[in-house]
């Protein structure tokens, strides 16, 4: 895994670009994300069903994790087990 | 990562938005995503190295700018306004490329350099119509470099500043929510497509799915027109193209410019008379002023919209100068001012500013600029207030240095200012056998006054500044030389100065 990589969910629709990593495993809706789509679709996990969205990046408390959401879906994402937050962009009064 | 994921998320989530208004054409997000991937078609083909614009603002300017970085390859808009030989020089250095634009003219100067040459409408037509599957394609992963960009070289040859796919969507990223405009916005974009804040205009308004209205090129009556027919939100003009459109305001130019919300400003000095005009003039705007450099992927520092309204509205002369300010630094970036000896300066101390973060390349395509710890020396000088708010003095390079005493250009030009009769100043130094440099001054006065003795310029700059300040040569000229950005060329004032 490493910056640049595309995820995608096994639970749901949710596509990922991934902007910064380390070695735990990251998922969605519950389930591993994965550069393929498996051939049968996870269940999506009742813990982690509150959705992605289009654009959002979203972070581990540590600061290793950042993930960019480029496709929505219905799962949530997590980082062996713990729930990644969205990190807001700090909008500029449009310079340019 | 590569940048044409920002504009594969806005062909993802709004296909048939409306992204580019250009000539009277209009292009979705879809069609821009289509063009670029039939362009990735062309620049593999043709093999090219870089893949070069030589042509004013126009929807070729985004085609190739994705295209390029879907192939890997950078993307470098040139300068056509330099002249053939300079052009030629640049053109060499980044042979062989795919150029787009002036055909007949690139031919001329460089039809020997083995380039894969496009006109506007050819690269566009042909970028259309090849229509790949993007699965069967391998897209570059955006490890290298997207932009290069030859700096304007006001004081020394043009370096080629390389900009990567991180830096850039480090900005973006960082500064941008993605998909925040409403369907109704639209940036009014005039700076020229080889200047950094030209390309970043062009990622943001993408990135937020602002409609782009291109103006190729500048005239007051042609960008007033544009903000009433396109009923344009946001704006970015250069100091002198603000000049002339209030000036055109003045003179009985209207339109209806109600629509305008944000007008920003940048890449010069501007001045004072011309923003207060502004302000009666765009009641509906906010302002602000961003500073940033080639090499830092746009803005760093900016002064907002309530920055300038609470500079205007207020009685304390501190909180008032604040316009002549670059704002404070941009939350995703860090910056230092530091003296000669690299130590890290306190609030009002002037210094050379230096600034670190995602978006800071620091990098030319010889060497890079940072320092061990990631630092970017700007070159600019300037310094903090104790609020935090920037103010330049001018380059580094332009600092006269006087029997060892350092003097910014910046302080002697804001006395000469205040005269009544001088509408522009420029301080340079110029040689000295006593003092190794002294102070140099050019002058221009304004129209209805009475041009003022040297004697007078002289007993205001000792009664205002140091005595050593005082200019030992004083030249009275029509005007002073500024590129077509705005930016004033103190080589040229020095050279005549100095005869």
């Amino acid at each position: 895994m490493k910056p640049g990589t595309r995820l995608k969910s096994a639970a749901c629709d949710t596509e990922v670009m991934v902007i910064r990593c380390a070695d735990g495993q990251i998922e969605c809706g519950g389930a591993p994300m994965g550069e393929a789509k498996p051939a049968e679709a996870a269940p999506l996990s009742a813990d982690f069903s509150a959705g992605t969205l289009m654009g959002k990046r979203y972070v581990d408390a540590d600061g290793k994790y950042e993930l960019l959401c480029v496709k929505p879906g219905k799962g949530s994402l997590s980082v062996d087990g713990v729930a990644l937050v969205v990190k807001d962009a700090k909008p500029l009064p449009a310079s340019d | 990562m590569n940048i044409a994921l920002l504009l594969e998320m806005a062909a993802e989530a709004a296909p048939d938005r409306v992204g580019l208004v250009c000539d009277g054409k209009r292009w979705t997000y879809g069609d821009l995503l289509d063009a670029a991937r039939g362009a990735f078609e062309l620049i593999q083909e043709s093999e090219a190295e870089y893949v070069a614009l030589l042509d004013e603002s126009s929807e070729a300017a985004v085609i190739a700018v994705f295209g390029a970085a879907l192939a890997g390859v950078p993307y470098c808009p040139l300068n056509y306004r330099l002249p053939d030989a300079d052009l030629a020089a640049l053109l060499d250095r980044v042979s062989p490329a795919l150029v787009v634009g002036d055909e007949e003219r690139i031919m001329r100067v460089a039809g020997e350099q083995g380039h894969t040459i496009f006109s506007r409408e050819e690269f566009t037509l042909k970028a259309q119509e090849t229509v790949p599957e993007p699965e069967s394609r391998e897209y570059d992963p955006g490890e290298g470099i997207a932009i290069q960009l030859f700096t304007s070289g006001t004081t020394a040859a043009p370096k080629a500043a390389i900009l990567r796919h991180s830096n850039l969507l480090g900005y973006i990223l960082g500064t941008v929510e993605f998909a925040s405009a409403d369907e109704a916005d639209a940036a009014l974009v005039v700076v020229p497509p080889y200047h950094i804040a030209g390309i970043s205009a062009l990622l943001s308004s993408i990135y937020s799915l602002r409609k782009i209205v291109m103006l190729p090129n500048f005239t007051p009556e042609g960008w007033l027109g544009l903000v009433e027919t396109e009923t344009v939100t946001n704006a970015f003009v250069v100091p002198t193209m603000l000049a002339r459109i209030v000036d055109a305001m003045e003179k009985g130019v209207s339109a209806n410019v109600d629509s305008l919300r944000a007008i920003a400003y940048g890449g010069g000095k501007m001045p004072l008379e011309v923003i207060h005009k502004a302000l009666e003039r765009f009641p509906s705007a906010g302002f602000t002023n961003a500073y940033g450099l080639t090499e830092t992927s746009s803005t760093v520092a900016l002064l907002g919209p309530d920055d300038h309204r609470e500079a205007l509205a207020s009685d304390d002369p501190k909180v008032r100068a604040r316009l002549t300010s670059l704002g404070q630094p941009i939350p995703t970036v860090e910056m230092q001012i530091r003296g000669e000896n690299g130590e890290v300066l306190g609030p009002n101390e002037p210094g050379e500013i230096y600034v670190r973060g995602e978006q800071v390349s620091g990098e030319y395509k010889e060497k890079s600029a940072l320092d061990a710890e990631g630092w970017f020396p700007t070159r600019d000088a300037g310094y903090m207030d104790e609020h935090g708010y920037l103010f330049l003095s001018g380059r580094a390079d332009d600092v006269i240095v006087r029997g060892g005493e350092n003097m910014s250009p910046g302080e002697i030009e804001d006395v000469l200012l205040t005269h009544p009769a001088i509408a522009d100043a420029c301080a340079c130094a110029v040689p000295s056998v006593e003092w190794g440099e002294a102070v140099g001054v050019a002058i221009v006065t304004r129209e209805g006054h009475e041009t003022p003795s040297e004697d007078e310029i002289k007993a205001m700059i000792r009664s205002r500044l140091r005595s050593s300040r005082v200019p030992e040569k004083i030249a009275f000229v029509e005007e002073l030389p500024y590129n077509e950005m705005g930016k004033l060329l103190r080589r040229k004032v020095k050279e005549v100065l100095a005869d």
